[in-house]
């Protein structure tokens, strides 16, 4: 599946919930279930400082396929950060770049992303573009 | 017109169905849920005759201050001057020209650090704050220091959130100059000795500055009772508008301290050969003043005594003690600030559950709490965690809300257990 129809499925997944309660508490099962990322990973070298919650992100290429791996310390972020690697890993730079992830307004989570939430997320989206913008230039080069 | 409380309900003499009816937010809906605002410590909500006052002068008496002859002028020059006057007896300061009026706690502590820094501070003197400060009455001393090569120092917090004061004895020396002190913590709640500290600091000779923006609005302020030479406050989290606040100074420190900013309104007269300065506490209003903001300022202050101070003292701690006990029932609940003398605001942490993750959740259920460091980051280190939730009450809260809020803790419990 291409990113935009990831982004369709889930979607598709959230539309079953019309209680904030239970979308709350799929996003808490998504974050409890994302692989953490490598404690040598949790430094502040990939760290994305929100005011509330922190969130680390890391990306490497793998035959041609940029796979990110993120944590954050607060389980709704991760939750969020879950959905985000499902659309966005495993894209060449290329896809990554040419998408807009439009999902996470669709399924009611906007407020997440607001930059006064300072969750880390809005500033873990530009990473995730900056990863594919530097491996891109990579390729290219 | 005062209003007269005759009947004590359980021994609290607050109508809370009337204080209620005053703040017209509070019968706000939520996401289709009762709003439970727990955030007054970052911001409280306002009576409707606050509301009223803003719209009354700019409807009727809206024209700048101290400037005109004309009629309009002279009604809101009066009504700015009359609000000083209102926050001189509230303070129980001696003149008014000890009351000046700024944009908030921020800008009197900034104030202070500029003026009084370039009048009294050289290489090599001490400043001390407390490691329990909100970061604006941190920075603007560090950002002194740097100007002047002074040394800031840290009195202590203990375990339970208050200060250690025997630190303090032993920090404090004929170097030090100026002390800034939090009147009560935004983070911990904790109500620090002021008049303690202010005799500390005065047997040598030191400047007293007590940053009052979480004091101001739970308890009876007498700056002379105090002895501090500075008390600052905003005038948002005492149920006035935003941008309007006010540094108390002594008289006789005031005087002798250089103008801060330059403008209109400060000054005497002018010439390219020099320029002379206006009286206190003009002296220190520079530009046009929030006078909108300081009449409605006046307004929040007439409806506080109107409460009575005593009386929203008592609710407020009757509140803090039944919010205490019930929250603490809540099996892995940690409470950090657990001062014998706490204003009623409660910060707490559930084992193992992100302050951020708890406060999503009680937002969802119509719960406004804070989450975060507070600007409290090195009382936040120094208790070893990233950040905390912290529920501040006032007089406008209720039992109800508290066990709203108990009941939502144990939903979020569940959710991430």
């Amino acid at each position: 599946m291409n990113i935009n129809e990831i982004q369709e499925e889930i979607i598709e997944e959230f539309s079953i919930y019309d209680d904030w309660m239970d979308k709350y508490n799929y996003l808490i099962e998504l974050g409890k279930n994302l692989k953490t990322i490598d404690t040598t990973h949790k430094t502040d070298e990939y760290i994305i400082k929100g005011c509330q919650s922190k969130v680390w992100i890391d990306a490497e290429l793998v035959d041609g396929k940029i796979i990110y791996a993120a944590d954050s310390d607060a389980i709704i972020t991760k939750g969020i950060i879950a959905l985000l690697l499902r659309v966005v890993s495993n894209n060449t730079p290329q896809e990554i770049l040419d998408n807009d992830l439009f999902f996470i307004e669709q399924i009611g989570l906007k407020e997440n992303l607001s930059p006064t939430r300072a969750n880390g997320l809005l500033a873990m989206i530009k990473q995730i573009r900056l990863f594919a913008l530097a491996y891109q230039a990579k390729l290219n080069a | 017109m005062r209003l007269v409380f005759a009947t004590k309900i359980n021994n609290v003499s607050i109508d809370i169905n009337k204080v209620r009816a005053d703040f017209p937010i509070l019968s706000q809906k939520i996401y289709g849920k009762d709003l439970i605002y727990l955030d007054s410590g970052a911001t409280a909500q306002k009576p409707q005759c606050v509301i009223d006052a803003e719209t009354e002068m700019y409807t009727h008496w809206n024209s700048n201050i101290h400037r005109g002859v004309h009629f309009l002028s002279n009604q809101s020059t009066d009504r700015y001057e009359k609000s000083r006057t209102i926050i001189k007896d509230f303070l129980n300061a001696k003149s008014e020209k000890e009351v000046i009026f700024t944009s908030g706690t921020t800008a009197s502590i900034n104030l202070v650090a500029h003026s009084l820094g370039d009048f009294c501070i050289e290489k090599g003197d001490e400043i001390i704050v407390t490691e329990m400060e909100h970061h604006s009455n941190i920075v603007p001393w560090q950002l002194l220091c740097q100007r002047k090569g002074a040394v800031l120092k840290v009195i202590p917090v203990t375990d339970c959130g208050e200060l250690n004061i025997d630190a303090f004895k032993s920090i404090i020396s004929e170097r030090t100059k100026i002390v800034s002190v939090a009147h009560v913590s935004n983070t911990l709640g904790t109500i620090n000795p002021i008049n303690e500290i202010a005799q500390i600091v005065h047997n040598y000779n030191a400047y007293f500055v007590v940053d009052g923006a979480q004091g101001v609005q739970h308890g009876k302020v007498d700056v002379q009772a105090m002895d501090c030479d500075f008390y600052a406050f905003s005038g948002h989290k005492l149920y006035a508008p935003t941008g309007i606040g006010v540094l108390y100074g002594k008289e006789e420190i005031l005087e002798q301290m250089p103008p801060y900013m330059g403008g209109g309104d400060m000054i005497k007269e002018v010439s390219f050969n020099g320029t002379t300065f206006a009286e206190l506490p003009l002296k220190f209003e520079a530009g046009t003043s929030n006078y909108v903001g300081a009449y409605a300022l006046g307004e929040a202050i007439n409806y506080v005594n109107s409460v009575g101070v005593d009386n929203i003292e008592e609710y407020e701690q009757d509140l803090l003690k039944y919010a205490t006990n019930k929250l603490s029932t809540i099996d892995g609940l940690k409470i950090y600030g657990t001062a014998k003398n706490k204003v009623c605001t409660i910060s707490f942490l559930l084992d193992g559950i992100h302050h951020y993750d708890t406060g999503m959740i009680l937002d969802k259920l119509g719960i406004a709490v804070r989450t975060g460091h507070h600007c409290t980051q090195p009382l936040t280190e120094r208790f070893n965690i990233d950040g905390i939730v912290r529920a501040s009450f006032t007089f406008y809260n209720t039992k109800a809300e508290v066990d709203a809020l108990y009941d939502g803790l144990l939903k979020v419990k569940q959710m991430f257990s």
